[in-house]
């Protein structure tokens, strides 16, 4: 380094015995058409400053303004994502006693599903025994069918005589076991966890089925379950999971 | 021929009045003394800032021929903008995002505020008059070409701020928290939830949380009135600089114009 000029090592021929990075190391003549003119000296420069200490200062001046901006950025982005990642709790409630219920008819209910919005946050659930004729064996006691639609959310309707589930936004028609019949919704009717405890019928947490009625964890509106599709709506973090 | 600049109407420092222009008696009129105290704060202040320079280079840059209104839509958007956040900002002095007493606030502006129907009613049709004013200067923009080189990226910058307009349109829609918006919005976030992979996520934190809750009108309601304008004010800084820097363009149907001396060439 000492044989260098200042000169020298600003244009960045510094240890390359000559030979410049933006050069070809091309040995034989004519290769110099231009002469070489020394770089023009960065604003603020004196005398005796070596390119090293600059970038050194102006490296530490980025990674302390990086540092001061993520020590403000994380925890602000952290504290308004964190919901996304919390499981939140959905009480076990009662919706009335077993003799509310029969085995060939759905019965409405209503009970709160989100309970710090007042009426918003009020739902209902067609209710029934359990039915050995059209239920698949294994089922629950009793059968707590989602009034949600699997197209976008609206609230369908139970009209029995038809023996169909109808949404009266976009025409989605399900059967009685809330199988999809035809129109857009993407998968069956949600349903609930049920079961019976101190003389009260009880439901519980939300899951999602497919059309073969195998389990889900809770999915939104509009996305499908059957075959790879279960892959591209994966289980969120802040419902639990289906667990018989 | 050199192009003559306008002078721009801002007076420079005001010298003493000439002799013989004070009326005889020694005394300065009231309209010059006015006139000296105003050149004078904007003096003071140009002296300090530079801003004169950067007005004169905003205000009377060149144009080309051929310049029209459709030129001035982006400009009508902006002042839809600058009116939403106006009334915005006023509104929230008597909304309150809380569930309970959302809707009955945004009726209380309604009826019982004075002028209040007014601003509400400003806020309301001005979001539709934004978006309006968005996709006609888009079209202008479009039609006339004006995305091509050197302005690729200022047409990108637009799109993210017609993005972003969209993103106010949704978070405020939520906010009167009647039957109609609450469900709009259910559906909405639905919507948006059906993107593959990430929908999900993205709706809960839409959301805060796995279900519609009291969260979710703050969380919008933050949204609404205070980051996403942030971003559209940020933006729109750098949308108006690089309109600024590249300057606009003519219309398609100008053609250049040959200089004289060539055609005689020819």
């Amino acid at each position: 380094m000492a044989d260098h000029t200042e000169t020298e090592r600003l244009a960045g021929t510094a240890g390359g015995d000559g030979v410049s990075p933006t050069r070809p190391a091309t040995d034989g003549a004519g290769a110099e058409l231009a002469p070489r003119l020394p770089k023009a000296k960065p604003a603020g420069y004196f005398e005796g400053e070596t390119m090293t200490r600059r970038a050194l200062f102006s490296g530490g001046a980025l990674a302390a303004g990086g540092i001061a901006g993520a020590a403000i950025m994380l925890p602000a982005i952290g504290f308004a994502v964190g919901p996304v990642f919390e499981e939140k709790d959905f009480p076990w409630q009662n919706v009335g006693p077993p003799s509310d219920f029969s085995s060939d008819n759905y019965t409405p209910k209503s009970f709160s599903m989100v309970t710090d919005v007042n009426e918003a946050g009020k739902t209902i659930a067609y209710i029934r025994k359990r039915n050995p004729d059209i239920d698949p064996p294994g089922s629950d006691e009793y059968l707590a069918i989602s009034t949600r639609c699997a197209h976008l959310g609206c609230p369908v309707r139970w009209v029995a005589p038809a023996q169909r589930f109808v949404c009266p936004c976009h025409g989605g028609v399900y059967d009685a076991l809330g199988r999809v019949e035809g129109g857009p919704p993407v998968r069956p009717l949600d349903r609930f966890k049920t079961r019976v405890q101190n003389g009260q019928v009880q439901i519980g947490p939300r899951y999602s089925v497919n059309s073969d009625l195998e389990r889900f964890s809770a999915r939104d509106p509009g996305e499908p379950l059957d075959g790879l599709w279960k892959y591209l709506y994966p289980k969120r973090f802040t419902v639990p999971s289906v667990s018989g | 021929m050199a192009i003559r600049i306008p002078k721009p109407p801002i007076p420079g420092r005001r010298r003493p009045p000439p002799p013989g222009d004070n009326h005889g008696n020694g005394q300065v009129a009231l309209k010059d003394q006015a006139e000296e105290v105003a050149a004078g704060v904007v003096g003071w202040v140009d002296e300090r800032t530079g801003a004169t320079g950067f007005m004169k280079g905003m205000l009377f840059r060149k144009v080309p021929k051929g310049t029209n209104w459709f030129y001035t839509l982006g400009s009508a958007t902006m002042f839809a903008f600058l009116s939403q956040a106006v009334t915005g900002v006023f509104l929230a002095m008597y909304y309150d995002p809380n569930p309970d007493r959302a809707y009955d606030s945004v009726q209380h502006i309604t009826n019982d505020v004075w002028l209040g129907s007014l601003v509400r009613g400003m806020h309301r049709w001005g979001a539709t008059v934004m978006i309006v004013l968005i996709f006609l200067h888009m079209g202008r923009t479009f039609f006339f070409g004006a995305y091509k080189y050197p302005r690729e990226l200022n047409w990108v910058v637009g799109v993210v701020l017609l993005v972003l307009t969209l993103g106010m349109g949704f978070t405020g829609y939520l906010l009167p928290f009647d039957q109609r918006s609450f469900w709009a919005t259910v559906v909405g976030v639905n919507i948006n939830g059906t993107g593959p992979v990430i929908g999900p996520y993205l709706s809960d934190f839409l959301r805060a949380g796995p279900e519609f809750g009291a969260t979710t009108l703050s969380r919008f309601y933050a949204i609404h009135m205070l980051l996403i304008p942030g971003l559209i004010a940020a933006l729109i800084a750098v949308h108006l600089y690089l309109v600024v820097k590249l300057g606009t363009t003519a219309p398609p149907w100008m053609r250049a114009k040959v200089p004289e001396v060539e055609q005689e060439k020819v």
